[in-house]
């Protein structure tokens, strides 16, 4: 259920230089073109839109490198 | 990583004799090679011939075997005497460090650590590229492979040394049809490749970097492009292990601004034993900057090697971690230009003339250069996305 939520909001917040349609679950967003700067934006809407807060361990590129990889921390981090 | 390490007593001999050349060849031609803009090669020969180059390959590869923080040290010990000796020591030990870390496990790479070790070869390398404004994770310029060859054509804005170097490191496109962040870094050798200067380097300081601009035509062997992809390499050793490197040898060039203060305020009490001259005062001031800037390596050295010996390479992509070792960059050259102005102060006029025995000209000419090169503003810019999302915990 997050996968698809996560897509909505890299959507909007993510300003990749392709539609978010076109990526895999497991595309690199990095070589989307996401930027450090649209990656504040997106964290902030996840963490309004799940009511989670992003812990310091959870803070790297990693995380936010592919919607597959954003989608196991929103869930880990709601549960 | 390394099995065998040098020990303290071994080490504080090398660096002795790195303090010793640093005096009697460096130091000697510092003032020509800053006057004429020209390579370093007095110095950098003294250093192959103590076998500097391969420092830090471990001992398993023939190589010193030394540790990060040792290093560091050693490049802290060139910057009291030369700073674009140094500079260019710190920039081939990050290639170093690249091959170290990331590229040992092959055949190819193994060999050539060992043409390092015996040969005493010197790195270059161009990881900017004209029109990238400086970005590092994202390259124009592609691999074009062909029967186990690849072509590659790169206009660089800046490689120092290219013209001195032995060998050079490249960053491009994995192939052709590869996205902009998609990069592998390659390493050739100087007969691989011609490079047709584009632009001079006839600046402040740092002038004996010679880091002009070229476009590379390179032609070589599938094998020397890197195993692992670039923006890993960048991330878990070349961004931390330049930053140390840089402000190890920023250290260096502060605290011989400091030592000429010291022998300022020396002479100006021996003249007036009663008074306390003022430059006392400001110089236990300038004492306390150079002190953090010290400290400051030393924490971003901790945290590296720490990391480096838990083998998560997740955690060198940590925002925190990224921040922390930006603000090493922005802290320690800001603090090369404040203390070597407050030497300045300290000495006045001396200091300010070009030819006298306590001149800083070339130190504060050098040191502008930290801050510019590899912008703080840029820095800074992209630290301000990081702190809003950073936790302390």
């Amino acid at each position: 259920m997050s996968i698809e939520k996560v897509r909505e909001i890299l959507a909007t917040h993510g300003r990749l230089t392709q539609p978010v349609d076109s990526l895999e679950d497991n595309s690199d967003l990095y070589m989307a073109g996401l930027t450090s700067l649209a990656t504040v934006g997106l964290m902030l809407a996840l963490e309004d839109e799940f009511d989670i807060e992003f812990p310091d361990s959870a803070l790297s590129r990693k995380t936010f490198s592919s919607i597959e990889a954003i989608a196991e921390t929103v869930e880990d981090l709601m549960e | 990583m390394t099995t065998q390490s040098v020990t303290e007593a071994e080490f504080n001999h090398l660096l002795d004799r790195v303090h010793q050349i640093g005096e009697d060849v460096i130091a000697q031609h510092a003032e020509d090679v800053d006057g004429k803009a020209r390579f370093p090669r007095e110095g950098i020969e003294a250093l192959k011939s103590l076998k500097l180059m391969s420092a830090y390959v471990p001992q398993q590869y023939g190589g010193m075997g030394l540790s990060l923080k040792q290093v560091s040290k050693v490049c802290e010990a060139l910057g009291h005497y030369c700073g674009s000796t140094a500079m260019i020591y710190a920039m081939h030990k990050i290639q170093v460090g690249c091959l170290v870390h990331h590229c040992l496990d092959v055949d190819y790479f193994q060999s050539y650590v060992s043409k390092l070790v015996e040969d005493q070869r010197l790195i270059a390398s161009a990881t900017t590229e004209i029109g990238k404004g400086g970005d590092l994770l994202s390259s124009f310029c592609a691999v074009e492979l062909d029967n186990g060859e690849f072509n590659l054509v790169k206009k660089a804005p800046v490689i120092s040394y290219a013209e001195d170097a032995d060998d050079l490191m490249l960053t491009a496109r994995r192939h052709p049809e590869a996205a902009k962040s998609d990069q592998v870094g390659v390493l050739i050798a100087r007969d691989q490749y011609t490079a047709e200067p584009i632009s001079d380097w006839d600046t402040l300081g740092f002038r004996g970097t010679c880091s002009s601009g070229f476009e590379v035509n390179a032609h070589a062997s599938e094998q020397q492009i890197m195993p692992v992809s670039f923006n890993d390499i960048l991330s878990q050793t070349m961004h931390p292990y330049s930053h140390i490197v840089w402000a190890s040898l920023w250290t260096g060039i502060a605290a011989s601004a400091v030592a000429k203060a010291r022998k300022f305020t020396k002479n100006a009490m021996r003249r007036n034993p009663n008074m306390p001259p003022i430059s006392s005062i400001r110089l236990a001031e300038v004492e306390t900057q150079l002190h953090s800037m010290r400290n400051n390596v030393l924490a971003s050295i901790d945290e590296y090697t720490a990391l480096l010996e838990q083998g998560d390479t997740d955690a060198f992509s940590n925002f925190g971690f990224t921040i922390r070792t930006n603000n090493l960059k922005i802290n320690s050259s800001k603090h090369l230009i404040d203390i070597v102005g407050a030497a300045m102060m300290i000495c006045g006029i001396a200091s300010y003339r070009n030819n006298h025995e306590l001149s800083l000209a070339r130190h504060i000419r050098d040191a502008y250069g930290a801050s510019l090169m590899v912008n703080n503003d840029r820095i800074m810019m992209h630290n301000s996305s990081l702190v809003v999302m950073h936790k302390e915990r």
